[in-house]
């Protein structure tokens, strides 16, 4: 089975948390992992960013046959999202049941449990997206 | 001439002591933004009693809010907090702790607020601890947060009330315990602040009311001591002493938020007192979402402040079991005006609602073992 090893999981919580990442001078370009070099134009002038926190839901899916990581949410949903910055993230889409999304919905950054890791019980919290509450 | 010397001492400490009766206790804390969560799911008390065999004419609230199964207390802690945030227009980096009150806290051993600060991009450099006092850990926080801010040792602090409190099936507790959050942002004076902390006032005394002992999974209760020598004594001991040491009086205030287990006990302290219901009624939530624990009178104060006016007085008197409870003089400051907007109000998260049967209540509150 797939499995979330906690030393990852943990290096990666800027992302996971904020959407905190690392973001290209040069082009503009926004990195989830730390990096040396731009991946798209291969500066070097990078620094730490944060992108917004709304954003579209521009395609979605529903999952209703899930790894087993998952099985206990199905049916879920998930989303890629245009972030305000035009970066594109892919996420889980909550608190909105299947036949009330739309392509193009206004979307916001939520906190929730990703999993609890089976073996040691050790909870994995992430971003996931919601329908923006106005 | 030693003796008039020390008659004039007598005199002048006893008017100190009558002056500084009269003094606010608080010094110089005030709300700078605050904010409310409650889940979308509700599950109506008739359902349950359908399940349970019992009477629907006799369930103590209409409907409670449930927790989803991607969130625990610290995803709505998160998610008041935040409001709290955006409402005091705080950078985060200037928050100096954040301390969570529950019951319910997702780990029995690893804080909570570790994780709310480093979701909502908080400085690493803060102190931050859960705290325990069933129903009164959310103001027991405020009370620490107040206290850093009134000495100076941070600028602002994050004091957060959260909890998904558990009932075990077919209790009484079951058709009340529910999921909800609320977060204050408490810092200095500023003329943008939203309210001030005038006074406050805690009553304790060990009380086996209530209480879960380790690796239970849900919590105990003595009827015999849930009302009276409970939830009244400590409300009304708290709330009384304060009017009392300060010179309040009843009228003095524009709205009033107790703990509410359920709808009957806040009015019934109301009618004690002789408070109008008009004053309760606005921050009188639990009818319709349930008793959210260390959240519940804290989601009160929420919902008045989401109308209050400038200059209005509000009495928020808290319960927790085992027993204790506080009560905060809080005054409506202009930046009210300013910040209430920038957040969603609590009525539109109460407004998104979404009913489940039992079955999935239980799938959601995790009351289905053997499965993950």
């Amino acid at each position: 089975m797939f499995v979330i090893r906690i030393p990852r999981y943990w290096r990666s919580k800027g992302f996971r948390y904020r959407l905190e990442g690392y973001r290209c001078e040069k082009c503009g370009h926004f990195h989830h992992s730390p990096r040396l070099v731009c991946r798209k134009c291969g500066s070097r002038s990078i620094r730490r960013d944060r992108l917004s926190q709304t954003g579209r839901l521009i395609s979605y899916t529903v999952v209703k046959s899930s790894t087993p990581l998952f099985e206990q949410y199905v049916p879920y949903v998930v989303g890629v999202v245009k972030m305000v910055d035009g970066s594109l993230v892919v996420g889980q889409v909550t608190d909105c049941d299947p036949e009330e999304l739309r392509e193009d919905m206004q979307v916001e950054v939520t906190l929730r449990k990703i999993r609890v890791d089976g073996e040691n019980k050790l909870i994995q919290y992430g971003y996931k997206f919601r329908p923006v509450i106005e | 001439m030693t003796n008039h010397v020390f008659a004039s001492s007598v005199t002048l400490f006893k008017k100190l002591q009558e002056v500084m009766a009269a003094m606010p206790k608080v010094n110089g804390a005030y709300i700078h933004g605050y904010g409310g969560y409650v889940p979308r799911f509700r599950i109506k008390a008739a359902e349950i009693a359908r399940v349970w065999g019992k009477d629907e004419k006799d369930v103590p609230i209409r409907e409670k809010a449930v927790a989803g199964l991607d969130e625990d207390t610290i995803t709505m802690a998160v998610e008041a907090a935040r409001q709290a945030l955006t409402r005091a227009g705080v950078d985060p980096k200037k928050i100096g702790a954040v301390h969570v009150g529950t019951e319910s806290k997702p780990y029995a051993v690893k804080p909570s607020g570790t994780i709310v600060a480093e979701a909502l991009g908080i400085s690493n450099f803060i102190t931050s601890a859960d705290y325990e006092f069933a129903c009164k850990a959310g103001t027991e926080a405020i009370q620490t947060i107040i206290a850093m801010v009134e000495a100076r040792r941070i600028e602002y602090g994050l004091a957060i009330g959260a909890d998904t409190a558990q009932g075990r099936p077919s209790d009484a507790l079951e058709y009340t315990a529910a999921s909800g959050a609320a977060a204050l942002v408490i810092g200095g004076e500023s003329k943008d602040a939203v309210a001030r902390f005038e006074y406050s006032m805690t009553y304790v005394t060990d009380t086996p009311d209530f209480w879960r002992r380790s690796y239970e999974r849900f919590p105990m209760h003595t009827s015999r001591f849930t009302g009276e020598p409970a939830y009244f004594k400590h409300t009304l001991t708290a709330l009384k002493s304060l009017l009392q040491e300060n010179g309040y009086k009843i009228s003095d205030f524009d709205y009033f938020v107790f703990h509410q287990p359920n709808v009957k006990f806040p009015l019934t302290v109301a009618k004690v007192l002789a408070i109008p219901n008009s004053k309760v009624e606005t921050g009188l939530v639990s009818g319709i979402i349930g008793n959210t624990y260390a959240a519940c009178s804290l989601i009160g104060l929420v919902r008045i402040l989401d109308s209050a006016k400038p200059g209005q007085r509000i009495l928020l008197t808290s319960f927790g079991s085992g027993a204790g409870s506080d009560s905060l003089v809080i005054t409506v400051e202009d930046g009210i005006e300013s910040k209430r907007n920038k957040a969603p109000q609590l009525d539109k998260l109460i407004a998104r609602r979404k009913e489940i049967d039992y079955a999935l209540y239980i799938k959601m509150r995790d009351k289905i073992r053997g499965v993950q």
